[in-house]
């Protein structure tokens, strides 16, 4: 083995792995849920639908593309090369009566629990969204006069329905309420990892870790929990909606 | 026998310890009544009491390891009620006095867990991997000549003290006991980085950390996952910020070392 693939599978260079990729799907998520934010829009999806299908089809997104499969790929093998790893270390025996619960969070000891959960959801909503728009090609098309967009993919109604699935709704929930607390200990653990440990700087990661996890969790969630609450089949939002919701559909 | 307090009040416990012949068989928990035990006792010392009491008896007495009881020597490792050095922080098990348990309690004790520490027997486990990772790299070896004047290497008071912070380390390994993923990293990080700050130690200090955490690997010891337990059950308490500097002195060595194996 060279000196790099040793360096990268030593115990530290495969958390180097880790943090470097958990941090740069951290930067994947804003933009998904900046994005997904047009779900939200009152215009029939007409928004949406023109971004996912600039998504699907740019060049330079198309590019930047593998390196989200990478980065997910190199999480997700890494995270259970890690876990054999630290199983083995651990050994067969374990103890009798072991108080974890009195040194450390809950969140930093089951991070591959909720990340599992996380590769379930993410198995299910590839396959859900992704695979449909872009290998099974069997959405609906957007139609309308404007001949440029008529031709588009509807994915707003595919998320429509799908968001009206309650099972398909609990799972999704359940995902971001894993995903949350997966980021809860994953934003100040990748710094840390990196070795970006600071007296003045790791209390603000810490908080601003905080403040990541509960406000991509909570943005994720509210998109499949306000179309099964809310909306009809179409995506129009009920009349018995709360009177600020029809507040805030107006402000976009 | 109620020692040097007159308020304190000796008790009577029940003790669930690890009983284990040797390195191969299997163990089991084996339960044990202590009697009249004195509250200013530290934990050794009742276990001590428990030992006499299996001798008169003709029995095995319990093996565990211990040294120096003032809580310098990091030998006596014992994972008390499910913590390592029991519940109190920032004490090793010597330092550990029965007044902070009650009459009547039940007190499960057992050894490490991790497959670089084995269990000799009983409660002794075979803490030599850490002495190997010393061994590997955790020194100064460049002829420094006679002792220097004082204050003729500047050192910043600063820099000075976090360094004596991270040397404090006793090598208990408590650490690895506690951490899920028995990693080392806080024992390996407290000597790198008490060597790193110091311009003794800068001169080795890329072939340090790499021989270092290359011997860590070997031994078997798990990768750190920063959930936190070992410096919150370190006796000494050696922080987290020195798993960081590790991570950086691991990183800079391997990018710029003249190193290609």
């Amino acid at each position: 083995m060279s000196w790099i693939t040793k360096t990268l599978t030593s115990s530290i260079g495969r958390k180097i792995i880790m943090s470097a990729t958990g941090l740069f799907l951290c930067t994947f998520l804003v933009v998904h849920l900046v994005g997904n934010l047009q779900l939200f829009k009152h215009d029939q999806g007409a928004a949406f639908n023109t971004y996912s299908h600039f998504m699907g089809t740019n060049p330079i997104i198309r590019t930047i593309e593998w390196g989200l499969v990478l980065g997910f790929g190199f999480h997700i093998f890494e995270a259970f090369a890690l876990t054999r790893r630290n199983k083995a270390a651990r050994g067969t025996q374990g103890y009798v009566s072991n108080h974890s619960e009195q040194n450390s969070e809950w969140t930093s000891r089951n991070m591959g629990i909720l990340g599992s959960i996380i590769l379930i959801f993410l198995i299910v909503h590839l396959y859900n969204f992704f695979w449909r728009a872009r290998f099974a090609g069997d959405l609906p098309r957007m139609g309308g006069a404007d001949p440029l967009t008529s031709d588009y993919d509807n994915l707003y109604l595919a998320v429509v329905s799908s968001f009206h699935i309650w099972w398909y709704v609990l799972l999704y929930v359940a995902a971001q309420i894993s995903l949350g607390y997966h980021l809860w200990h994953g934003f100040r653990s990748g710094f840390q990892t990196l070795g970006l440990n600071h007296r003045k700087y790791t209390p603000l990661i810490k908080y601003v870790g905080y403040g990541f996890a509960v406000l991509v969790s909570a943005g994720f969630a509210s998109m499949p929990l306000y179309f099964f609450l809310f909306t009809d089949a179409q995506g129009e939002m009920a009349a018995n909606a709360p009177a600020f919701l029809h507040t805030v559909a107006s402000a976009f | 026998m109620a020692g040097s307090n007159p308020n304190a009040k000796p008790m009577n416990l029940t003790l669930n310890v690890w009983r284990q012949p040797n390195r191969q068989a299997q163990g089991k928990i084996v339960e044990y009544h202590v009697k009249d035990i004195s509250p200013d006792m530290s934990f050794l010392e009742m276990l001590d009491v428990l030992n006499e009491d299996l001798l008169r008896g003709g029995q095995d007495p319990v093996a565990f390891d211990h040294d120096c009881r003032e809580g310098i020597c990091g030998s006596c490792d014992l994972f008390i009620n499910g913590r390592s050095h029991g519940p109190e922080k920032g004490t090793t098990t010597c330092q550990l006095h029965m007044r902070k348990f009650s009459d009547g309690d039940t007190i499960t004790i057992e050894p490490w867990r991790a497959s670089s520490f084995p269990v000799n027997k009983d409660l002794s486990v075979d803490r030599s991997a850490f002495d190997r990772i010393i061994q590997a790299g955790g020194y100064v070896s460049v002829n420094t000549g006679g002792a220097p004047d004082g204050n003729e290497i500047p050192i910043p008071k600063e820099i000075s003290d976090r360094a004596f912070e991270a040397a404090t380390c006793i090598g208990c390994g408590a650490c690895v006991a506690a951490c899920k993923n028995a990693s080392a990293m806080l024992f390996v990080s407290a000597k790198v980085s008490q060597l790193a700050l110091l311009p003794q130690g800068h001169v080795e200090r890329k072939t340090r950390v790499e021989n270092m955490v290359a011997q860590m690997d070997k031994e078997g010891f798990g990768a750190c996952t920063n959930i936190g337990s070992c410096a919150a059950e370190c006796p000494v308490g050696i922080s987290l910020e020195n798993i960081a500097i590790l991570n950086r002195e691991f990183l800079a060595a391997k990018a710029t070392s003249n190193n290609l194996a």
